[in-house]
């Protein structure tokens, strides 16, 4: 039986028998590994503690006991900004504040994104025409989600969140 | 000495008396202002006397002399906004101090209005044209962030004051400062 | 590129050990505003405040827009208090133009602003909490704060910037039943104020951490101008609803709470005796209105006012806020100047925090009662 086996076993087919053996454990690692992965990382998003404008009550209100949004695994994280994985840009960026926002986008660590909230973040919305406010974030980070309102509700905030979270879902784990 | 008697308002549009005659100026009010107008004549002139609101105009270069005064001998102890309004068609910029008082009890109601003009150019160089005015910081200590914001938002240099620099605008503003008439805003 | 220093933080001895640190606006203790302080070790030596991170340009934008037109964007500013930020606008205009306002209205209007200063200060109290760490102390007020945002909502239909206010009146009247649900709700909430004592006022962290720390002066608060609660923990008894009553104040009975020392122990306890007298003063108005008439009065359109100027003062949760309008005959103010309790307030800032510790710094700061959009407009 050995003899018969040596004589099967030459590299060409070793190199098909592994091939195979590796297309096998990556359909059957890689997708749940990157399931479980990024299982990981939507349970547990944290933000960056920058409060940017007059959406910040909003920001505050929702992580009270009423809407708590601490049950979705969103804690702000009084540590530093290098262990943190969102940016909620809450309402209206300034032409002063602008290269501060994106330079704590710049310092934290991928994989990260970013939640654009209210009318003022996404198209500048009721100062449009100031001398001093950016039309819109979309010029300077790139934007997974867009909750809009004015302030948004708590709850719209939760769904927006949530909408985050298939987007990660549905992500390729690096 | 030149003292402008004004008419006073009514509040409420349901007076309609058919002969009009003039009001009577409060008295507390008119005792204040005619004190400041005695002491200091041509200088400043009463501009309006209206239920605890009375304001002065002063010649930019007695503003000092007629501050000293109202701290003094009038007991107003503080500052409550400093307002800076742009007239371009007359080429003056108008410096309004509303000052308050916290320690005498009959005060307590009363906003004095102390107005200044100073000159305006059309093209401005803040700091270094003719739009200057004497701080008032020695006197009232409180005006001291106010005058700060006024010189970066209309370009009045206050001198005297020890840091004439920006406070709300951006670090890199290349611009006219914004609240004059001659900015405007995107688009209107 | 060169730096220029600026005068406040020009020391005469510059020492190797005094280190320049940035309190940036990305920090857990410093809200939407920068502070530059120099530093020797653990103690702050001088400090340069830098605000502006928020300057969206109300008032030039006001100078564009009608006086109808104005009430959405005025009240940005302080979307948690908007009522208050409106009052004296409104009662400028309503001088301007010539109207007269009915009485059912006025008491409207101090329900309103009695529960906005609830709403404001219990915020206000949660963020305080978060910054020195007692995270109970964020989560009790937060939660508290939904009974004073419940009765908003039924009264104006909004959370937070209600747009209720309109030259005029109120823009609607009371709902069915609002007197016995309001009334219920305040006997639940001023338990739980009461409650906060034990967790908070007497908790003997926070006494050594503010007590005889940044100490204002009866006589400093006077000179520096300040306003509100800052200006009642040093002593001076001025609150703009005693002592130039506007509306249905002139009927109301308002006690001011007033203490001595100035340090910040008094002043973290001078807004929460605030609220507790707020929850009287909506008892007696619901009691004392007229219990019938109209709440507003129809305006022609595009109103405006001659050559005329007005300065009108309210309380409001951080001290007085006065509005200046100048009007040349036109739709559109000429001139709109909002003076806030905030910026008035943030004079305090270099001259309390020269010699604290660095650790005390948010419990200095945040207990002047500053709101740092508000100060920007």
């Amino acid at each position: 039986m050995l003899k018969e086996l040596e004589l099967a076993v030459t590299p060409q087919t070793a190199n098909a028998f592994l091939g195979k053996l590796g297309d096998i454990l990556v359909k059957a690692i890689d997708k749940p590994l990157g399931y479980a992965i990024n299982w990981g990382r939507l349970w547990s998003l944290w933000p960056v503690h920058i409060e940017t404008a007059c959406c910040s009550i909003e920001f505050g209100a929702a992580s009270s006991p009423r809407y708590d949004v601490e049950r979705f695994g969103i804690i702000e994280a009084f540590g530093s900004l290098r262990q943190c994985d969102l940016v909620v840009v809450q309402g209206t960026i300034t032409r002063k504040m602008a290269p501060r926002l994106r330079l704590v986008y710049d310092q934290m660590p991928e994989p990260k994104f970013v939640i654009a909230m209210g009318a003022c973040a996404i198209t500048g919305g009721l100062y449009f025409d100031s001398y001093n406010v950016l039309p819109g974030i979309d010029g300077i980070l790139p934007v997974d989600v867009y909750v809009p309102g004015c302030p948004p509700r708590p709850e719209t905030l939760i769904q927006g969140c949530i909408l985050l979270q298939e987007k990660i879902k549905n992500m390729k784990a690096r | 000495m030149s003292s402008e008697e004004s008419k006073t308002k009514p509040v409420t549009q349901t007076q309609t008396a058919p002969a009009k005659k003039e009001p009577e100026l409060p008295k507390f009010e008119k005792d204040l202002s005619d004190k400041i107008v005695t002491k200091f004549g041509a200088d400043t002139e009463i501009s309006f006397v209206k239920p605890n609101r009375v304001r002065i105009n002063v010649k930019k270069e007695k503003i000092i002399d007629v501050a000293t005064f109202i701290r003094d001998e009038l007991h107003f102890d503080h500052a409550e906004s400093v307002t800076g309004v742009d007239f371009p068609n007359e080429k003056e910029i108008e410096v309004v101090y509303h000052l308050g008082s916290y320690t005498d009890p009959q005060l307590n109601k009363q906003i004095l209005s102390l107005a200044t003009r100073v000159p305006r150019e059309d093209t401005p160089n803040p700091g270094k044209d003719s739009t200057k005015l004497q701080s008032l910081r020695e006197i009232f200590y409180s005006v001291e962030f106010h005058e700060r914001e006024c010189f970066e938002m209309l370009g009045v240099y206050f001198e005297g004051h020890p840091d004439n620099r920006r406070l709300l605008l951006p670090e890199d503003w290349a611009d006219i400062p914004p609240m004059r008439k001659d900015f405007r805003i995107k688009g209107r | 590129m060169s730096v220029k220093i600026p005068p406040g933080l020009q020391l005469e001895k510059v020492d190797e050990r005094i280190m320049t640190l940035n309190i940036g606006p990305q920090h857990p203790g410093s809200g939407h505003m920068r502070l530059i302080v120099q530093v020797d070790g653990d103690y702050i030596v001088a400090c340069d405040p830098d605000p502006g991170y928020v300057h969206r340009g109300e008032e030039k934008m006001a100078e564009y827009r009608n006086y109808i037109l104005n009430i959405p964007h005025l009240e940005r500013p302080v979307i948690h208090d908007s009522c208050n930020i409106l009052y004296p606008y409104v009662l400028g205009v309503e001088e301007l133009v010539g109207i007269e306002v009915p009485e059912r209205a006025k008491y409207v209007r101090a329900i309103a602003s009695e529960l906005n200063r609830l709403s404001y200060t219990l915020y206000w109290l949660a963020i305080y909490g978060i910054f020195l760490g007692h995270s109970t102390m964020f989560m009790w007020p937060a939660g508290d704060r939904e009974l004073a945002i419940d009765l908003l909502d039924k009264l104006t239909g909004a959370r937070v910037t209600h747009s209720y206010f309109v030259p005029g009146g109120v823009r609607n009247d009371l709902p069915a039943n609002f007197e016995d649900v309001c009334i219920r709700q305040l006997n639940y909430l001023e338990k739980r104020l009461k409650a906060y004592a034990d967790i908070f006022y007497d908790n003997p962290i926070l006494i050594s951490r503010t007590k005889d720390t940044g100490v204002l002066s009866r006589e400093d608060a006077i000179r520096l101008g300040t306003t509100g609660s800052v200006l009642r923990a040093s002593g001076v008894d001025f609150d703009v609803r005693t002592k130039e009553p506007y509306d249905a104040y002139e009927e109301l009975d308002v006690h001011t709470n007033v203490l001595k020392n100035g340090d910040s122990y008094d002043r973290s306890k001078i807004p929460w005796l605030d609220m507790l007298e707020s929850c009287n003063i909506i008892k007696q108005a619901l009691e004392k209105m007229p219990k019938s008439g109209s709440v507003r009065v129809k305006l022609k359109p595009n109103p405006k006012g001659g050559d005329d100027e007005v300065y009108k003062r309210v309380e409001s949760g951080r001290g007085s806020l006065g509005v200046y309008i100048v009007s040349r005959s036109k739709p559109e103010p000429y001139r709109l100047k909002l003076s806030v309790g905030s910026f008035r307030n943030l004079i305090c800032l270099p001259y309390l925090l020269k010699g604290e510790k660095l650790g005390n710094m948010p419990a200095v700061y945040w207990s002047l009662n500053y709101w740092p959009v508000e100060a920007d407009r």
